[in-house]
């Protein structure tokens, strides 16, 4: 199994992460080398198994729609990088927004 | 007279309750014991010693007052991925460094509330992604025992912190291992509850459908008294069911006759160190010794735990880890527009093995490669927690190794994902099952500590630490404590 690093770049951009040159051929190599190990789990018939998602065995947990206080909005904003008018502040998405 | 630090949370409650320590001396023994050893065991991120003084003296007067909740007066530590209103969480991650929560995760709200004193936030893996506390962005705990190793992980500083007396219990958490590894790794007692069991509120989430918060002490009954206190039910985590709490500590019955206890031979692995196996063999025959009944059992699906386990939790790790965008909290690195600082923020903040793990987990999940990795795992997941229902009709305790050997050298994996993925081994497989695990020491091999893991039905705690009290009333290793010399002798 191994990856190339055009696939690595791709899953980089997928994860909004920006490696450097030096650790996508890192990642390249680890990555190929965990998937390897991982090509066990092909040796094993799943064809009738459903999946498991999570264990609880609950299945939808229900409350009354009712309006609770939240947080104040200075402290949803206390931790905020940058904040402005009582609201997030960040970077335009569109160019030319 | 024992030292204040070295009271268990038993002890210490009853020396309060009948009046012969306040709260405050006992707070300002543990201040003084992590003043002295804390610059070679470095268990914390954040010591929060004005704010425990408050906490003991409001303490002290609640208890003057005629109050007598479960924790009152007793100091403990707080795995730093647990939000603590007022109190820095970092999660060990440069991207959370100044984040300072506006509220409590219910766990700590519980222990505030039933009046315990939090001395400070402990050291982990970033995230709790790691089996050592080296994936930590600040510092390097190393283990009370023998300093050059480390403490295990991810929950490294909650264990060193209570096995070098810098606090009687503390909450680690534990989505593979991460409180039953470190636990054996520095000789103490931890219990990883049944998933639902503690709410999840306020934890910072790494896999979500894993993730668990529970106790760490040195003995079994500490773990049973701070269960009592976090568990339950929680309407602001909707997977905490309402299964009903029992009394743990009157499950400590000393009274193990006539339980069927499995050991499975899948988890004595190729590898193990000898030492570690028979003291693991020669705890379950003191078990056996004390009335139980030994069974050899298998689970055969447990080598595929591994692969599923690190597939599963770094899926789940990189959309959770999704929220990290520079917005709302923790670092904002700038950039030439929105995405470009997207980009920087997340591959600044984020240490090596996050990176990592948010890779694999986005690999598992893109398109073309969900059903070969990310769905296969989910159904061997099922497999995986069917040979536990299956052992469970035969038994009613797994007994286990917790890892293949004891502590390992620091820096020893740090260049291998893999070899350090393997160190889980024994751990993960219950957190895909959703079971609980408790851990206790039971020897030492190269002046380190062993720990042996009983694993439980789903909502048995009671029975696990009925086990496991058992057993440290007839053994002594959980009441060895470490000297913490620079010398790195052996101490017993």
């Amino acid at each position: 199994m191994s990856l190339t690093l055009e696939e690595v770049e791709h899953v980089a951009r997928l994860a909004r992460l920006r490696l450097s040159p030096a650790e996508l051929e890192k990642m390249r190599d680890q990555l190929s080398r965990i998937l390897d190990h991982f090509q066990m789990l092909q040796q094993i018939d799943v064809s009738a198994t459903p999946p498991t998602a999570q264990v609880t065995d609950l299945i939808n947990v229900m409350r009354e729609d009712e309006v609770r206080p939240s947080l104040p909005r200075e402290q949803a904003l206390a931790n905020a990088p940058e904040h402005q008018d009582g609201m997030f502040r960040v970077r335009a998405i569109f160019e030319d927004a | 007279m024992t030292p204040l630090y070295q009271l268990t949370v038993a002890q210490a409650r009853e020396a309060l309750t009948r009046g012969e320590i306040t709260s405050v001396e006992l707070t300002e023994a543990l201040l003084a014991r992590i003043a002295a050893v804390e610059p070679k065991v470095r268990a914390f991120l954040t010591i929060d010693a004005d704010g425990a003084r408050a906490q003991a003296q409001a303490a002290d007067a609640r208890r003057a007052a005629s109050d007598t909740s479960p924790l009152l007066g007793i100091p403990i530590g707080i795995k730093d991925v647990i939000s603590t209103q007022g109190l820095r969480t970092t999660c060990a991650s440069k991207m959370l460094e100044n984040y300072i929560p506006v509220y409590d995760a219910t766990a700590v709200a519980r222990l505030k509330t039933a009046g315990a004193v939090i001395l400070g936030k402990l050291n982990c893996d970033e995230f709790a992604m790691g089996s050592s506390t080296e994936n930590s962005a600040f510092q390097q705990t190393r283990n009370p025992w023998n300093l050059e190793r480390v403490p295990g992980g991810s929950s490294g500083g909650s264990a060193a912190a209570v096995a070098a007396g810098e606090a009687p219990a503390t909450l680690g958490t534990d989505t593979g291992g991460s409180i039953r590894q470190p636990a054996a790794f520095c000789g103490i007692t931890g219990l990883k509850p049944t998933y639902g069991r503690v709410s999840r509120y306020g934890l910072v989430a790494f896999a979500s459908s894993l993730d668990q918060i529970g106790p760490m002490a040195r003995t079994v009954r500490d773990c049973a008294i701070v269960l009592q206190v976090i568990a339950g039910e929680d309407p602001f985590d909707a997977t905490c069911t309402a299964h009903p709490v029992p009394d743990y500590e009157a499950a400590l019955t000393g009274d193990i006759r006539g339980l069927r206890i499995g050991v499975p031979r899948e988890y004595f692995v190729a590898g193990m160190q000898p030492e570690v196996e028979a003291a693991v063999r020669a705890a379950i025959e003191v078990l056996r010794e004390q009335g139980a009944e030994v069974l050899e059992i298998s689970l055969p699906h447990t080598p595929y735990a591994l692969p599923v386990y690190y597939l599963i939790a770094p899926a789940e790790a990189s959309a959770n880890l999704a929220r990290f965008d520079g917005v709302r909290y923790g670092l904002r690195v700038p950039g030439e527009s929105y995405f470009d600082e997207l980009e920087r923020t997340r591959g600044a903040g984020f240490g090596p093995e996050v990176r990592r793990r948010i890779m694999l987990g986005t690999y598992a999940l893109s398109a073309g490669y969900y059903d070969a990795y990310y769905k296969r795992a989910q159904q061997v997941r099922t497999l995986i927690r069917r040979d536990y229902q299956q052992a469970f009709e035969q038994v009613d305790v797994i007994a286990a190794p917790t890892a293949p050997t004891v502590a390992f050298k620091i820096g020893a994996h740090t260049d291998d994902p893999l070899a350090m993925y393997l160190e889980d081994v024994c751990t993960l497989p219950l957190n895909l099952a959703g079971l609980p695990g408790l851990v206790v020491p039971c020897g030492f091999a190269e002046g380190l500590p062993i720990g042996l893991q009983l694993i439980g039905r789903a909502f048995d705690e009671e029975t696990l630490l009925r086990v496991g009290d058992a057993y440290q009333r007839v053994t002594d290793w959980h009441t060895r404590m470490p000297e913490v010399r620079e010398d790195n002798s052996t101490q017993g």
